[in-house]
């Protein structure tokens, strides 16, 4: 059965990378004009690669132990000259997130997001390439080639729709994420200095030998390298760009964003878990003490944030920056315990950050309703209250047939909507952000053992709590003065398309709680493969190319 | 050599840092531009300096890093280049964009508030 199994899906690991790639290149062809076509093919291309990232998952979840790993060599090549892809459980769980939140913020845009401005659904499979090719690659500096082309599409999707404000925060989003890139490749031309490869595992298996003369140099290389993920985590003091991006950014395009911090914090937990666990020898759990602290400053920078700001795009930015500073300083602990906690945190707090950025835009709507339109010049979008047939071709027609219908009772399903976000952003009970805390609360109670210092865990734990309620008096505060306060108000006009990816989004929350048990194994499962890093660094080395056998006996590579 | 490409990044380096430090757009722009050419031949210089051993093998030379210069920073340097360029011209074009909107030269779209 395995054997079946195996090979099909080994080969179908490099499809998530490749499907979006193909799909682009398609959109382009279609070009501006046919926008249905465009939106449809968009819109299967990411169901795909979603149901592509679960049958990953899945099939990777069924494997034995050691050989829970799904290694692509797409080049042909010997292992460690060649670019690998590796799957493993972390980057399936990552990739389902991040198809997940790519489905969510794509059908809610067809809506009239994709029509404010050209290329947005190229510009959306590139970043998926990006985003997918990041969680799957094996090798540093390819690693750093799928961050450009995550950033670079994110560039281009952030000032989507136009306008100073996207613009003015666009030109600061960019040069702090160049110089996060130049920081990037100092690192990994500092470890290549030293080390002699760019493969991670086999990085991680030289850096115990390293000798002592390098050994400042490789310190340097590893705190530079992960300078430029933290920025891209939105750790404090590098987080002050985030929320002005995330607020100026369009719902659906601030909403793909909720994964971009994770990709930081991916970055982070890979490479540390992989190169610095017990077996890297003088260097190991080498800025674990950074990672908690700077995790501990980012959690309580995002908590005093969300209490702070009174608009709820910014509060959904602050938002992002508490989840991740959670998960930083929880990953610092190096206890696998906390970081099967932090996983499924992980998963929660990007569905739920998804959610929250689509509910954003809702909830502007249903009070600029009452507010009659607001004077603002820098607003190119399509005039949704109006209704206004599109000038621009028939076939837009159609599209207003299956998309523009209104739902029924769109008053209370913001409500509702927005009351699950809020417990799950906030972590309170009976949603899966709840789960998530419990377990990392649970796990600092029980390791009385947990390594970096005595004062660490409990401030991580009373930060949680903390925290926790911080993010509920903000959510509640803006949640009254939104829904709660306003008398007699005209109802908003919410289309079915808008609403569908926000349900879907908390109804993952919710059937993360009813399935609980076993998403914390599969959290628990990939927190243990994480610290024992010597199977991911076994079943790297150890792929082979495959090989042909000619007719004459001789055996070959076959031609990549 | 060593002394003459370590000054030559360590110069481009320090200007580019401040100038991305300035507050106008187009100085950062260059600011940018200056800390990729230092990052390149940062990148160039770790797979060791040497002059006249190209990595192309040529027969009865071994083919170790004695007799021949590592190729792999070199294609690093090309990569890095051709990103780095193209990210610099997608700043120069929201640089220009916002110029058009604000009207002004100033990062943030005004002129700080004495």
């Amino acid at each position: 059965m395995t054997g079946m199994w195996s090979v099909p899906m080994q080969q179908l690991v490099v499809a998530p990378v490749l499907l979006p790639l193909a799909t682009a290149a398609l959109l382009l062809l279609l070009g501006e004009r046919r926008r249905v076509s465009a939106a449809a093919l968009s819109l299967a291309s990411t169901l795909a690669g979603l149901v592509l990232a679960v049958s990953l998952l899945l099939w990777v979840h069924r494997q034995e132990a050691p050989a829970a790993f799904g290694v692509y060599l797409p080049g042909n090549w010997p292992v460690p000259f060649g670019i690998v892809l590796v799957l493993d459980r972390l980057s399936a769980l990552m990739m389902v997130l991040a198809g997940s939140a790519g489905l969510a913020a794509l059908s809610f845009s067809l809506a009239r997001w994709h029509r404010s401005g050209v290329h947005f659904h190229p510009l959306f499979q590139m970043q998926l390439v990006g985003l997918y090719g990041a969680f799957l690659t094996a090798d540093l500096f390819n690693l750093f080639v799928f961050f450009e082309v995550l950033l670079a599409a994110s560039y281009g999707l952030l000032m989507h729709g136009g306008g100073g404000d996207r613009v003015r925060a666009g030109l600061h989003y960019i040069a702090i994420n160049l110089v996060a890139s130049l920081l990037f490749l100092i690192g990994v031309a500092l470890l290549y200095g030293v080390t002699g490869t760019l493969n991670m595992a086999d990085i991680a298996q030289k850096l115990s030998q390293v000798p002592d003369s390098d050994r400042g140099l490789l310190r340097a290389g590893a705190a530079i390298l992960s300078i430029a993920f933290l920025a891209k985590a939105a750790v404090w003091p590098l987080n002050f760009w985030l929320p002005p991006a995330y607020a100026a950014a369009g719902a659906p395009v601030a909403a793909l964003f909720a994964i971009l911090t994770k990709v930081g914090v991916y970055a982070v937990l890979r490479l540390w878990t992989l190169g610095f666990q017990g077996s890297a020898g003088p260097s190991a759990l080498f800025g674990g003490g950074v990672l908690v602290w700077g995790g501990l400053m980012t959690l309580a920078f995002g908590a005093l944030g969300m209490m702070a700001s009174q608009r709820l795009d910014r509060l959904a930015g602050f938002s992002v920056i508490a989840s991740s500073g959670t998960l930083l300083s929880a990953i610092g602990f190096n206890a696998p315990a906390l970081s099967a906690g932090a996983l499924f945190y992980l998963a929660s707090s990007t569905l739920a950050g998804c959610a929250l950025f689509l509910l954003v835009e809702l909830m502007e709507r249903a009070r600029q309703v009452q507010l009659a339109p607001l004077a603002d010049d820098d607003d190119h979008l399509p005039d949704f209250l109006d209704a206004e047939p599109p000038r621009d071709t028939n076939l837009d027609d159609e599209e207003e047939a299956l998309t523009g219908r209104a739902i029924p009772a769109a008053l209370a399903f913001l409500g509702l909507a927005f009351v699950l976000c809020a417990l799950v952003v906030a972590g309170l009970p009976p949603l899966s952000g709840f789960v998530g805390k419990v377990a990392m609360l649970s796990a600092l109670l029980d390791a009385p053992g947990i390594a970096a210092g005595a004062a660490a865990a409990p401030t991580l734990f009373v930060l949680l709590i903390v925290s926790g309620l911080l993010a509920a008096t903000g959510l509640v505060r803006v949640g009254i003065r939104h829904l709660w306060a306003p008398q007699n108000r005209p109802s908003p006009r919410l289309r079915v398309i808008e609403c569908v990816p926000i349900a879907l989004l908390l109804a993952a929350c919710v059937l993360l709680v009813l399935r609980g048990e076993p998403a914390l194994t599969y959290a628990r499962a990939t927190a243990d493969a994480l610290h024992q890093p010597q199977r991911y660094i076994d079943a790297v080395l150890g792929a082979r190319p495959v090989l042909r056998e000619f007719t004459a006996g001789t055996v070959e590579r076959v031609a990549p | 050599m060593e002394v003459v490409v370590s000054l030559a990044i360590g110069v481009l380096a320090s200007a580019g840092v401040w100038l991305v430090l300035r507050p106008r757009t187009f100085q950062v722009l260059i600011g940018l531009s200056l800390l990729s050419y230092a990052v390149n031949l940062f990148i160039f210089s770790v797979g060791s300096l040497s002059i006249d051993k190209e990595p192309i093998v040529r027969a009865g030379l071994t083919p170790d890093l004695v007799n021949y210069t590592d190729p792999l920073p070199q294609s690093l340097v090309l990569t890095a280049i051709v990103i780095g360029f193209a990210t610099t011209a997608l700043f120069l074009v929201v640089l220009l964009a916002l110029r058009g909107l604000s009207g002004g030269d100033h990062v943030d779209g005004e002129e700080e508030r004495p």
